[in-house]
Formats: C-alpha cells, structure tokens, sequence
C-alpha cells in the first residue's frame, strides 16, 4: 500500500511541534470566522493569505486548511444557538438544530453536529488518501485538451446543478471569465479590456473579488435582516456527549448517505451548500416520522452536516490532482498555492510528496483537533456572538479593508472591494450564484492557456475535442449538463402535447 | 407569499434591481466584445490565437445570457413581482451603505488607521448607544493592535495618511 506509506510520511511531516500549533491556531481562527457574520471561510482564508507568504509552505497550507475546518464547524454553532446559519451550509441546520436548543437540548444539538461534521470530513479525507492519487496518476496523461474538457465540465456542471436560472448562472460565469481577461494577456503580452486605466494593468484580483462579494456583500445582507441575537446559552457536559453519541449511532443509515451525498457534490462542483439540502431532503424522505423534522429531529441535524463536511473536504481533491477547486473557498486555497508557486495538478504528487501528503496528514489531525476544541470551548463562541453587531460591524469592514489592502498593497483593491460587495448584495437578492464567478476569476487564465494550447496543437480545429473517447466524453457530459436544465421544460412540453 | 410580504411592508419590487444587474452585465459583455475586436479575434499566421479569440466568445456568452434575463425580465414587467426588499430593511442596509462608502474614500486620503477609528467609533455610538469609555477603546484599541500586527510583527505596511506622517510613524 503505497498510499499508507506516504500517508505515513506525512504524518511524521504534519505531527511537528509548531505544525500542530497552527493547527490549534487555524482551527480557533476558522471557528471564529465561522461564527462572525459577513466573514465565511472563503473570504476568512483570503484575507488571511498575505500573512502566510513569509511562511513555511506546508505550514501555512496546514494552518489555512485549518481554518476551512474551523470555519465549517463553526457555522454550525451560531445555527443552532441563535437561528442565525454564519455559512450557507449550515442554513439547512438551522432547521431541526434550533427548534432543538429552543426545547434545551442545544447540547444534544451541537455534539450531533460537530460529531457528523466530523464523520463526513473524516469520509471525505480517506477518500482523498485512496483516490487522489489515482486520479492524479490518470492526469498526467492529460494533454491541453483533455484539462481544456474537464474545465469545461466543472463549469456546465455548475449550469446544470446550480438551483439558481441558469442564465444567471452563465452570466456570472461569463462575467468572471471576463475579468480574468483584463489586464496583460499571458501569452502574447496584449493588454485586454484596460481602456488605458493604470490600475487595471494587474487585472482584477480574484482574492479582492471574495472579500468583497462574500465579506462586504455578507455583512450589507446581515444589516438587512437587522440582527438582534437572541440565542440560547449552551455549556456541553460529557454525560451528554456520551448520549448523544450513543444515539447517533442509530442513524448510520443517514449519515452514509449523507456522506455520499456530499462526496459527490464536493467532488463536482455542487458545493457544501447544496449537498446540505439534499441530504436533509433525503434523510426526511427517508425517515417514518416525516412530520417530526423542522421541530427539532435529530437527525436533521445529522444529515446536512455530514453532507456539508464531506463535500467541504473532498472539494479539495480536484482541487489537488486537478488543479481545479470543487468550492470557493477550495479556489481561495488554490489561488495560495499558485503564490506559493505550486502548481497543483497531478505533477505535484510527484513533486512535492511533502507537501501533497503533509496537508492530507493534516486533514486527518485538523478535524480530530477542530472536534475536541468544538466540544470544548462552545460557551465562549456564544458569547462572543452576543457582542452587538454595532461593534461586530465594522470591525469585520475594517479587517476586510485591511485583507483587500494587504493583497497588492494598493487602495485601488480597497475601493473595488467595495464595488464587489455591492455586486455580491445585489447578487445574492437577485439569485445570481456567486461560487461560479469566483471559480471562473480563478480558473480563466488556466482554462483560456489550455484552450489557446489545444488550439494550437490543432491549428485551429475544434475536431481536437473529439479526437480521443476520453476527452470527447468529457466533452459530451459537459454538453449534458449545460443543456440539463432545459430536460424538464421539454418533459412538461411533451406531457402538455399527449 | 409574495403577496402578502406586500401586504405587511411595502418595499422595492425586483422589477428595477433585476432589470439594471441585467443591463449592466450586457454593457460588461459590449465591453468585452469591443477590446477584443481591436486586439484580433482570429489566427495569427505561425503564431496561433490572437488575444482576443477566447474573451471574445467569453463576450458573447455574457451577450447572450444577459440578452436572455433582459428579455424575461422585460417580459414580466408589468406583472406582479416579488419583492425586493422592504423599504425599512433597505434602510437599514443604508446605514451600513453609506457609512462604508464614505470610509473607504476615507482610507483613500487619510489612511487606513485614522478612518478605522471614526467608522468603529460612529457605529459604537449612534447605533450601539455605548459609554465615551467602551467606545473610546474599542476604537482606539482596533487600529493599534492592527498596526502592532501587520507593521510590527509581520512587517506588513497598511495605508497611512497625513496624521501618521505628523506623529513620525
């Protein structure tokens, strides 16, 4: 088992002194990014990034994964204490978590949560440790083409899974791609769509464009809503832990579908947030008391956030043997790296063994570390949540402006956080995703060089994208998926017509 | 549902936001299309793809669908649409607005620190309704354990203006 030995290896690598104290560190910043509205786990992470390149590489990748971990538990806490879901994928949470803390089981609540959230991050990261490095393996093998096609299948999957119109989800998309265009043109040295302006030399940063959709956006959202918290208090002791987790075991059913679920969601670029809804949908439609869900059952609780961990974890294996982010905040760690200067992609497995297997090391440590500090220390985090927005508020803006700033140094980023932000509200009310804008910001360049290379290996012929099974397959799903959403408008036109 | 969010608050109705996020992207999508014109959409002899081949085609993409949420959206303009927000939660979202324009400009010409201060310093007292003291420290604490972190400790220069130049820093 090769596998084995480097996982290993990366243990000896993970399991150093001042690695395991930035674990401790980014598990307490993520749970405190997760908790504070307006700062989500991608924007946390990019605000954060700066501070890390004077850092040992596998260090700071352990402590920002760390903080990915820390920021899905904690989203989970400020669900069901205060109704208030702090990430997107803990919205289905808020569901059965708050009726439950409402009848004073909070502590019930949240040792389920925390404990499927680590079943389906721990599911999820085994999965990466045996497949990850087949698929990188296969990968190598892929030429311009072949990445050309799996980019393009990450992107109609995205028209084809996304809830929002899919219209929207093309424009937004489109919309990325086009800022990713401007500015200095990688191969031919061009400038693109500048107009002359300076500043727009560097073309648009996708780290500026996650502060400013998730962060200002989240905290413009927030106000709208007028947050009064109102939260239940929760101390958790062990006799209920124990309970709980005796309980949980009766709902393994659930919880292997909800890790399905959410594998294949991650791994696609579904995300946490729909894979959380679809578990739950799944584990009501399931269940023989149907009724019993939304007034605080158990295992609505167990469902979304083991799918929500799972498909939060394994969105990093693309991620890794692709190059290709499964999440937003997988594309914010995508974006470290390339600063880093790793290439991730299947090269990297052979490249920077260390570092590969340090960080899946690292996962398995960061949940098991990121569960006990959970279990431990839920009576602070509520209180800090009872700090009233009028402090929260800016002071969430000012550590935004201060991540924009930090990324280029230039206040030219600071001002279009701002224009982001608005966008992202804007955004957010009009049903316009916003995790295909910031994947297709990330990605452009690489999936414009791949498409430019296959080109020229053609000579200009398309003919390339179905010159072998594999890349034509990959380009035919990605056509199935882009035209998904159209099946159930013809479905109602035929049954109209008979 | 829609109806009777109406009935309990009135507010703005999705018709102007959506139609205006539709047209801007339209506009971002001519933009697109036009500088990708004058650098060359097609093949240079020996040398392949010109620059604007792929944003190009990412243009029309944009064309298309934004074309395509114009039209609905014009569609269905007369009828009744759902709401956008109420009038007192777009208020509410003012309050945060305006304030965080304003700062920003301020971070513009005066610095991140000083402009820091007076965002936490207003929002702790016209909206919080805090003491002199709590607000007096919070908002002076901020800045200071940010100047401590990034200038000191990670040697990270954030945006000064004129009074941080006056006091030598």
């Amino acid at each position: 088992m090769d596998e084995l030995n480097n996982l290993m290896h990366g243990f000896s690598v993970a399991m150093t002194l001042p690695n395991l104290g930035f674990m401790v560190l980014g598990v307490t910043l993520g749970i405190l990014i997760g908790v504070l509205p307006g700062l989500g786990g991608a924007n946390g992470i990019a605000i954060l990034l700066p501070l890390t390149f004077s850092m040992d590489q596998t260090s700071a990748i352990i402590m920002l994964s760390c903080i990915y971990w820390g920021a899905l538990f904690g989203g989970a806490i400020t669900s069901i204490l205060f109704n208030i879901p702090g990430e997107p994928w803990s919205v289905a949470t808020t569901f059965d978590g708050y009726p439950m803390a409402q009848q004073g089981r909070a502590g019930a609540a949240l040792t389920a949560a925390f404990t499927s959230s680590f079943v389906g991050a721990f599911f999820a990261v085994l999965l990466i440790t045996f497949l990850a490095p087949l698929v990188a393996r296969f990968a190598l093998k892929f030429g311009a083409a072949e990445m050309f096609a799996v980019q393009m299948l990450t992107f109609c999957s995205f028209v084809g899974m996304s809830k929002e119109p899919p219209a929207k989800t093309l424009a937004v998309m489109a919309l990325g791609f086009a800022l990713a265009a401007v500015g200095m043109d990688t191969v031919t040295g061009t400038l693109r769509m500048t107009y002359g302006v300076t500043e727009l030399l560097k073309g648009f940063d996708f780290l500026i464009a996650v502060i400013g959709l998730f962060g200002i956006g989240e905290i413009l959202l927030t106000m709208e809503e007028g947050l009064a918290f109102k939260g239940k208090s929760a101390k958790i002791q062990l006799d209920v832990v124990l309970k709980t987790w005796a309980e949980l075991l009766r709902y393994w059913k659930t919880s292997i579908r909800s890790v399905l679920v959410g594998c294949w969601m991650g791994v696609t670029p579904g995300g946490a947030t729909p894979a959380s809804f679809m578990a739950y949908g799944l584990a009501r439609r399931g269940a023989k008391d149907k009724d019993s869900f939304g007034k605080g059952n158990i295992e609505g609780v167990v469902a979304p956030e083991t799918a929500a961990h799972a498909a939060g974890t394994s969105a990093l294996l693309p991620m890794l043997t692709l190059g290709i982010p499964g999440s937003p905040t997988a594309a914010v760690l995508l974006g470290g790296l390339l600063i880093w200067g790793l290439q991730p992609g299947p090269l990297l497995f052979t490249e920077k063994p260390d570092f590969v297997w340090g960080l899946i090391a690292s996962m398995y440590l960061g949940n098991i570390v990121g569960l006990i500090i959970v279990l431990t220390t839920v009576p602070w985090w509520a209180a800090i949540l009872r700090i009233p927005f009028s402090v929260i508020g800016p002071i969430i803006i000012v550590i935004c402006a201060i991540g924009a700033y930090t990324v280029h140094s230039s206040i030219f980023d600071v001002v279009m956080m701002l224009v982001f932000g608005v966008f992202g509200y804007l955004f957010k009310k009009l049903r316009y995703p916003l995790a295909p804008l910031v994947l297709a910001l990330v990605l452009g360049d690489m999936a414009e060089s791949s498409f430019r290379q296959s080109m020229l290996l053609s000579q200009g012929s398309l003919d390339i994208f179905w010159a072998n099974p594999l890349v034509g397959g990959l380009m035919a799903l990605s056509f199935v998926m882009l035209l998904w959403p159209i099946v159930p408008v013809l479905k109602h036109q035929l049954r109209r017509r008979t | 549902m829609e109806r009777s969010e109406e009935a309990a608050e009135a507010g703005l109705s999705n018709r102007w936001p959506e139609l205006l996020v539709a047209l801007f992207l339209f506009v971002m999508g001519i933009i697109a299309v036009i500088d990708s014109i004058r650098v060359g959409i097609g093949w240079e002899e020996g040398e392949g793809p010109r620059a604007g081949y792929f944003p190009f085609y990412i243009g029309c993409i944009l064309l298309a669908s934004s074309g395509w949420i114009l039209i609905t959206a014009l569609m269905k303009f007369k009828r009744a649409q759902p709401q956008f927000a109420s009038w007192t939660e777009l208020r509410s979202v003012m309050q945060m607005l305006v304030p965080l324009t304003i700062y920003v400009a301020a971070v513009v010409f005066l610095g991140i620190y000083v402009s820091s201060l007076v965002l936490i310093a207003f929002f702790m007292k016209v909206h919080g309704k805090f003491g002199w003291l709590a607000t007096v420290i919070t908002s002076i604490g901020v800045p200071l354990g940010a100047f401590l972190l990034f200038e000191r400790w990670f040697l990270v220069p954030l945006p000064k203006g004129p009074i941080e130049l006056m006091l030598g820093l």
